[in-house]
Formats: C-alpha cells, structure tokens, sequence
C-alpha cells in the first residue's frame, strides 16, 4: 500500500517536470515565431530615422504614423490592392465553383464512373507538363497581359478538391440521399438544398484556403503581366522592397538621408498593409475550421 | 450466352448513365478545365523532345530527340543546379517533416486549454504570410545596417558591418529551411493534433491504470495511434522531393549566393523566360524534373506498402 502511493508520487512528480519543461518550450516557441512579426509592426509605427538606424528592438521608437501616411500617398500601392482584390474574388468564386462541381459528384457513393474521373483526377497531382508547356498554353489561349490568365491557371486545386469530397462523404450520411430518393428529388436538386446547406463548414475553409492562396501569389503575375497598371500587391511590394537605389540627381545629404528614412520606413509599412487583411480574416473562418479541416482531411 | 453477357452490359451501363446524367452533367466542367489547363501542357511538354519555334508552334518544330536532355546532364551547371534542389529539399524533409510531429506531441499533453489554443493560433499566423512578405520580413530583420539582427551584431561588440546573410551561399541553405519551419510549423501540426484528438480515452486511462507516466503514454498512445497519418504524411513529403518551390528561391536569390541558391525551378525559369528564351531546353529541364518526382513518388509508395503489408496505399 505504502509503495503503491510512493509511486504514484513519483510518477506525477515526472509528469509535473515534462508539463513544466513542455509549458516553456511552448512559450519559447511563441516568442520566438511572435518575435519578428511584432518588431515589423513595431518599426511601422516609429519614425523614419529611428528604424534606419537600427534603434527598434521591441516596442516602437519616437512612435509616429509617418510610415502609414507614406503608404496610403502611394499610388501603386492602392492599384495593387484593387487588382489584387478584384482577381481574388473572382478567382476564389471559380474555385469554389468548380471544385464543388467536381467533389460532389465524386463524392456518391453510386456514382458509375467514379473510380476513371478521379484517376483522371489524381494524375495532374503528381505529374505535370511543367512550367515552359503552361506559359506556352497562357500564350496561345491569348491570355499573356490579361487577368483572366491568373485567374484561370489556378482556378481549380485537386488538393482541395479531395478534401471537400471527403467532407462530403464523411459529414452527409448516406441515408438522407435515399429519402431525398423517396421524395423525388434530383441529384443537383440534392447537392443544391441538402448538401450545401449542410456544408457550410467546407465552403468556409475553402473561402479561406483559396482566397489566402490568391492574394498572395505573385508568380503567375509576374510570368503573365507585364502592364504595372495590373500588377497585384504583392508585385508591387516586390517593386517598393527592391528599390534601394535612391535617386542620384539628389545631393543635399540631409535629404539624401530623409529620403533613405522614408524609404525603410515604406517597407514596413508595406509589409503590414498587405499581410493585414489576410490575418483578419482568418479568425472569422476560425470556427469553422475544427468542423471543416478535421473532417475533411482525416479519413475515419 | 456471350451476347447475352454483352447486353447485360450493356444495358446496365446505359441505366447508369440514365441515372446518373446529372452527376456526369456536372463534372464535365471540371473535367474540360483540367483537360486544358492540366492535361494539354503535359501534352506540350512534347516540346521538349522538339526544336521548338515560336513561328511553328509547339506541334510543327521540328524533332531534336533527347537533345536537349544530353545538353542539361552535360552542363557544367547541371550538378550544382541538381545537388542545390536535392540539398535543400532532403534538408526540408530531415527537419520540417519530424519537427511538427514532435510539437504536437508535446503540444497534446498541455492541459491548460487555453494556453494551448493561444500557443496553436500563435503558430498559425506565419502560415497566412506570403512568400513575399516573409522574403521582405527576413530581408530587413537581417539588414546588416537597420535589421535586428545589425542592432545586436553592434550592441555585441562586434566591429564594422554585421555579414550580409542574403550574400553569403554557405547561409542560404539554413535560412531558406528555418524560415521555411518558422512560417509552416504550427500550421503542419494541424493534422497530426487532429488525428491526437481522436485517441480514446480509455487507452489513456488503461495506460494510467497500468502506472505508464506521461511520457511513456506518448511514446505508446499517442505515437502508435498517429502513425498511420504520419506515413501518409510522408509519402506525400517524399513525392514532392524535387518540387523545391520556385517562389521563395527565386525571392532569396541574390548574385551573390547563385552558387546554392540556384534550383532547377529557377533555372527553368531564366533559360526560358527571363534571360533566355530557350523554350524547348527549359521544357526538358522542366520533365526532368517532374519524371525523377514521379519515380520517386512511385517507389516510396512501394516501399510503405512493403513495409505496411499493404495497408498503407494511397493509390
């Protein structure tokens, strides 16, 4: 008996080490990831001299919204966040578009003809006919320069396709297909009132993956546009994060080094501006993603 | 009997299709995309095997045969290219493919379930950062002059400027994957804390009964019951060896750390697109690549299933 409770004290105090030493790691994991992203945002609300020359460490030095009044008098900026706006609504609606119209059917149980779609399916993922054969085809579908080209090339993601259909087949049992059945209603009358009202878990993940996915892609961009007018943020933000050469015709030191300022302080401003939106949506998604990504994604 | 068979066969898959018209309706749609935009450029990958002209288009140019293979195993830059996609792939692997199975083991056993869901969303964030935003964040943090990393260099002592990072090969490979681990660590834990949450209790309360402390229950609850994910996990991560991003290279490339930082997807790129305009040498260089991805792909898949008996097939 005296032995029995001498081990069990052992044993928690053990168990009372690992909480403590995982507790810290985890804290020091956070800092460490936290860390980079609070000095960003910290040197975007100090003056222009205090970041140039390195004096941010944490918290924000001689604290001052110049950075942000830099980014909203810059036009490219605001033609980027509209370009980049537009392409992500109407690429993100194709997405959901075609990939509920290709997870739903392949997600009956009945459905002949199944096993030949997804293999068809399946092959893209691992195979592709690679960059050069993709541009040529942007090419002589007459797209280079437009922004059909960034929507098109990525309008449908097998990967996420998979996981909707497993949404479906593991969420939407299978009887309510058969009294639908009964009640006379017709597979796309099925996927219309039942499975999508049942699904809104799926289709706000969706939202979520493929929107994230658009506004911050810059490559097709930049393989596609030349004209700067289309250019979406994030080629814009290359554009501003590049230029460090300052303008030679400019002697005077004093405005030299003004301009140097100013020109730190615009990236960090940048930064935060078009990482912003992306980070505020994610908590409205947030509840639905237990429901969503879990389902989805673990078969069983 | 044999027509019978036939018309049996028949005749059910026209039920079928009577049936099931709707289902085929809707996914043509998706069908005809992927035909065009994913199935067509495999087909124009033919390129590749051709002398490709602008003015014949790809199915005119004329035949060249392995040509342009030969050309790209010959070059001199062929193994750099080659071990620097290898290095920094396998590299991703060995690190960023344990580590968040680590942290979610760890992360499972904290009880505060607060504390837990703050540590999860705070992981979560670089994940929704794009590659441009952390390229320029790891740009300024290491700025040698106004970057964190020049402020401590000095509050240390140290003389002159601080190493420029994005100048030096020898750091590309380790930056490129921690910052890689630093943006995808929480979120890759996503799954593996998905398939911790459904370990029953019960075995938990067995292993307790049975005097196991908390760090032999992860050892022997809470790992076995993940592995199957884990495999799957990795299969995945194996067949995509070769497929080193192209976007965060091409980001962190400086011409002064070519010598590691210059992959086969960005080399593709500037043969074709950006410095030249060799179209047909870049498609080879391209199926090259995507060849060794499947093959590789193909034979992780077999050695799982050996290793499984079979149970382990994601085909």
């Amino acid at each position: 008996m005296g032995r029995t409770k001498k081990r069990h004290i052992r044993k928690s105090r053990a168990d009372l080490a690992l909480q403590i030493a995982v507790g810290l790691l985890m804290l020091l994991i956070s800092i460490v990831i936290l860390y980079p992203l609070i000095y960003v945002v910290s040197c975007s609300f100090s003056s222009g001299a205090a970041v140039a020359s390195g004096r941010v460490l944490l918290l924000p030095v001689e604290f001052s919204l110049e950075g942000y009044k830099l980014v909203f008098s810059y036009r490219d900026i605001w033609t980027g966040y509209g370009n980049t706006i537009l392409i992500t609504l109407v690429a993100t609606a194709l997405n959901l578009l075609l990939t509920t119209l290709c997870a739903y059917p392949l997600s009956r149980k009945r459905f002949q003809g199944k096993r030949i779609y997804m293999l068809l399916f399946m092959i893209p993922m691992f195979f592709s006919g690679g960059m050069i054969p993709s541009y040529l085809l942007i090419y002589n579908l007459g797209l280079i320069g437009s922004r059909w080209s960034l929507i098109l090339s990525g309008a449908l993601s097998i990967y996420n396709m998979i996981i909707m259909r497993t949404f479906f087949q593991n969420s939407i049992p299978e009887e309510l297909y058969d009294a639908a059945r009964v009640d006379g209603i017709s597979d796309i009358g099925y996927l219309l009132r039942i499975v999508m009202p049942l699904s809104q878990a799926i289709f706000a993940v969706m939202i979520l993956y493929y929107a994230v996915g658009h506004w911050n892609s810059y490559f097709s961009a930049m393989l596609y546009l030349r004209d700067k007018k289309l250019w979406p943020l994030q080629l814009v933000l290359r554009g501003i994060l590049n230029a460090s050469r300052m303008e030679l015709s400019v002697t005077d030191a004093d405005t030299l080094a003004a301009m140097r300022d100013a020109a730190e302080l615009l990236k960090y401003g940048v930064i935060v501006v078009s990482s912003v939106p992306v980070l505020v949506a994610y908590p409205f998604v947030q509840k639905y993603f237990q429901k969503g990504v879990m389902i989805g994604s673990v078969k069983g | 009997m044999i027509n019978q068979k036939k018309h049996t066969w028949r005749y059910r898959f026209v039920r079928d299709l009577k049936r099931d018209w709707q289902l085929h309706l809707l996914i043509l749609f998706p069908l005809i995309y992927i035909l065009i935009f994913s199935y067509w450029p495999m087909y124009g990958a033919q390129i590749a095997f051709r002398d490709f002209s602008p003015r014949k288009g790809i199915l005119e140019s004329d035949w060249v045969g392995v040509k342009w293979f030969v050309k790209f195993l010959t070059n001199y830059n062929f193994r750099q290219v080659f071990t620097n996609t290898l290095a920094l792939s396998v590299g991703s692997i060995l690190l960023s493919f344990p580590l968040p199975i680590i942290f979610a083991l760890l992360l499972n056993t904290v009880e505060n379930e607060k504390f837990k869901k703050f540590v999860q969303n705070v992981t979560y964030i670089p994940h929704f950062l794009s590659i441009m935003v952390l390229v320029s964040i790891m740009r300024q943090i290491f700025n040698p002059v106004s970057g964190i990393y020049g402020t401590v260099y000095r509050l240390l002592g140290g003389a002159g400027y601080a190493t420029d990072f994005f100048g030096l090969p020898g750091a590309f490979r380790a930056t490129y994957i921690l910052s890689g681990i630093w943006q995808q660590l929480g979120w890759n834990t996503i799954i593996y804390m998905a398939a911790l949450s459904s370990v029953s209790p019960e075995y938990h309360e067995a292993a307790i009964m049975d005097g196991a402390s908390r760090w032999k229950r992860i050892l022997y609850v809470d790992f076995p019951s993940i592995a199957p994910t884990v495999a799957t996990m990795l299969i995945l991560r194996c067949g995509s060896v070769m497929s080193v991003g192209f976007e965060k290279a091409y980001l962190m490339q400086t011409s002064l750390n070519l010598s590691k930082s210059e992959i086969i997807s960005t080399y593709v790129y500037k043969v074709a697109l950006g410095t030249g305009t060799d179209f047909s040498y870049a498609s080879a260089i391209g199926l090259f690549n995507s060849i060794i991805n499947c093959v590789l792909l193909v034979f992780v898949n077999q050695l799982t299933k050996k290793m499984t008996s079979g149970e382990m097939n994601m085909f």
